[in-house]
């Protein structure tokens, strides 16, 4: 995919289209899946906008490699200890920010709903991811995803990714 | 024999026995007990900690924060004093500092304006003398009679306590020489704020004041710990308390157990299996020449002050009722960290915090008992691991220290032993 050849149009439709499958992957539980959204060096970290707005680097979870993140699904799986949960990703306002030799910026407001086995949906993060988007042969990737999260009181623990 | 515990409507038995502490499920989940504990506990003959100096590094600097469920303010006065107050204004009663930090001139209450400088003194009170010959404040009213009401506040390292208390002894005292040199251990340069977590866990705050003088659950909980040698009870460490057993100091040495694992053999937490795909996460740096890699280190009532690997962070326990408590978790590093080291401290901050991957669980933990202790009150745990006494030991296969943090709360709860 050649970015800067395709039309705003068409850059916003497989910008949203990325995000889309992104959230679903993960509210489908398909989270061994998740780390092949990003490309091999990547930044994804969750941090709160207390911190970011202060200029403080402690992030809830910071990653700088895609094995980071499959060694988090695979701690998930296997090492952690949590209640079983579902999520709901709610995306709105999706922009693109700027194209800058082949980078794509781009923002998005995202609420997560959590699920718990009582079956009370409760709002569990509120915030916005900021992306660094690239095209990887015909498929896009977040070669940098950034949630900063409102919700900084987090309930009980975070350890599935957002 | 048995401790009774008389709340204002009716009492709950205490078992005490020579074998094992006990310790009865009410005193987690009853209103009235934490009512009590406000007053005896954090408005009572202790030190809490409240935050760090270099929050408020600069004059006027100020931060909002609790000492139970009280409001309080922390400031950085003119002079470079620190100063602690209630955040009530003097007059009706509202909040004068909203934000959660900041930095100002003078503290102002938005309600009707009244003034105080950073030590909590009434300064300006608006219409004091009325309008025009009409209102103002009675001929009585003395300015220095309305300020903001001050604690007692020390620090030990870069740590601040404060205390409403005008009989506790003063800070080092009650700290005790164990634990203000653990404190002083880690604070011995100037350090740097790294940002705050804050985790809201459904439990009472007792529970992780246990959970946090525990050596035992450490390696048995948290798979990272025992996989990758952060810490194992077969290591070299220990668990040492103050004279009155209120704080604890557990230590542990990495690379202290090779070959010397087998007991682990089995264990759901010991996983060979287990590799990292990205091990950087783990490659850290010796800091410490005593070679103690893991502190957990917890004042009586409210304070862990940590160092796992290359992770520096202290944790504030806020309650707010029995069922519920805010952890507040600041991580730091040293003024002088060069930039590897700054990575690695951000990378690390990966295993603590509320996505920790090690303690995560604890909050999970605390929920757990919580959840399952909402009734038959007057049944009650067994704390014998180790042998069942509040005294220091030089291993980690011990609860030693979560009998002691009882008997302390027994006596601060003036809870007193009676024969049955
Ligand atoms: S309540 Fe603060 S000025 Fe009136
Ligand atoms: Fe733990």
């Amino acid at each position: 995919m050649e970015l800067n050849k395709l039309s705003a149009m068409e850059l916003q439709y497989h910008v949203e289209q990325l995000q889309g499958r992104y959230v679903e992957c993960i509210d489908d539980d398909r989270l061994e899946q998740w780390p092949e959204f990003f490309t091999e060096d990547c930044i994804y970290k969750i941090i709160s906008r207390e911190n970011h707005e202060r200029g403080l680097p402690a992030a809830a979870i910071f990653c700088d490699s895609r094995g980071m993140l499959v060694d988090r699904i695979v701690s998930l799986r296997n090492a952690n200890v949590y209640a079983e949960h579902n999520y709901r990703h709610v995306l709105s306002n999706i922009l693109i920010k700027g194209l800058n030799e082949g980078v794509i910026s781009a923002q998005s407001n995202y609420l997560v709903l959590q699920t718990k086995t009582d079956g009370a949906t409760d709002i569990y993060n509120a915030g916005k991811y900021l992306d660094k988007i690239v095209a990887d042969g015909d498929v896009l990737k977040f070669k940098g995803k950034i949630a900063i999260f409102d919700t900084h009181q987090i309930k009980s623990l975070l350890v599935t990714p957002i | 024999m048995n401790a009774v515990i008389d709340t204002t409507n009716g009492s709950l038995y205490w078992p005490i026995d020579d074998e094992a502490g006990h310790v009865p499920y009410g005193v987690f989940t009853d209103a009235r007990i934490y009512e009590v504990e406000q007053e005896r506990i954090f408005r009572g003959d202790n030190w809490s900690f409240i935050g760090l100096t270099a929050e408020i590094p600069d004059p006027g600097d100020f931060k909002a924060t609790y000492i139970g469920d009280t409001p309080v303010i922390v400031t950085r006065d003119r002079e470079g004093g620190i100063n602690v107050m209630t955040n009530r204004c003097a007059h009706r009663g509202a909040l004068v500092c909203r934000s959660a930090r900041g930095n100002v001139d003078e503290l102002e209450c938005v309600y009707h304006q009244w003034k105080y400088d950073m030590q909590g003194k009434l300064i300006g009170v608006p219409f004091r003398r009325g309008l025009g010959g009409r209102g103002g404040m009675p001929e009585g009213f003395r300015m220095e009679q309305h300020g903001l009401d001050r604690l007692r506040v020390d620090t030990v390292g870069h740590l601040i306590f404060a205390t409403f208390s005008d009989k506790v002894e003063p800070l080092k005292d009650y700290l005790g020489a164990v634990i203000v040199r653990h404190i002083e251990r880690i604070c011995h340069s100037p350090i740097r704020v790294l940002g705050d977590e804050r985790q809201l866990v459904q439990g009472n705050w007792k529970l992780y004041a246990e959970n946090t003088r525990d050596p035992y659950h450490a390696s048995l909980l948290h798979l990272f710990h025992t996989t990758f040698g952060l810490y194992r009870s077969t290591q070299k460490g220990g668990s040492w308390m103050d004279g009155k057993k209120r704080h604890t100091v557990l230590t542990a040495s990495q690379g202290t157990d090779e070959g010397n694992t087998e007991e682990y053999d089995g264990l759901r937490t010991f996983n060979a299996e287990f590799t990292l795909r990205d091990p950087s996460l783990l490659a850290g740096r010796k800091e410490f020449n005593d070679g103690v890699t893991l502190v957990i280190l917890t004042t009586f009532p409210n304070l862990v002050l940590q160092q796992i690997a290359n992770t520096l962070a202290v944790r504030q326990t806020v309650t707010k009722g029995p069922g519920q408590f805010e952890l507040v978790w600041t991580q730091f590093g040293y003024e002088d960290d060069d930039e590897e080291m700054q990575n690695i401290r951000n990378k690390q901050g990966n295993l603590i915090g509320p996505a920790g991957l090690i303690s995560m669980e604890d909050g999970e933990a605390v929920e757990i008992v919580h959840e399952a202790i909402i009734r038959d009150q007057e049944e009650s745990s067994y704390i014998g691991m180790g042998g069942g006494k509040a005294e220091d030991t030089e291993h980690l296969v011990t609860e030693s220290a979560v009998i002691g943090f009882w008997e302390y709360y027994r006596k601060t709860m003036h809870i007193e032993a009676e024969a049955s």
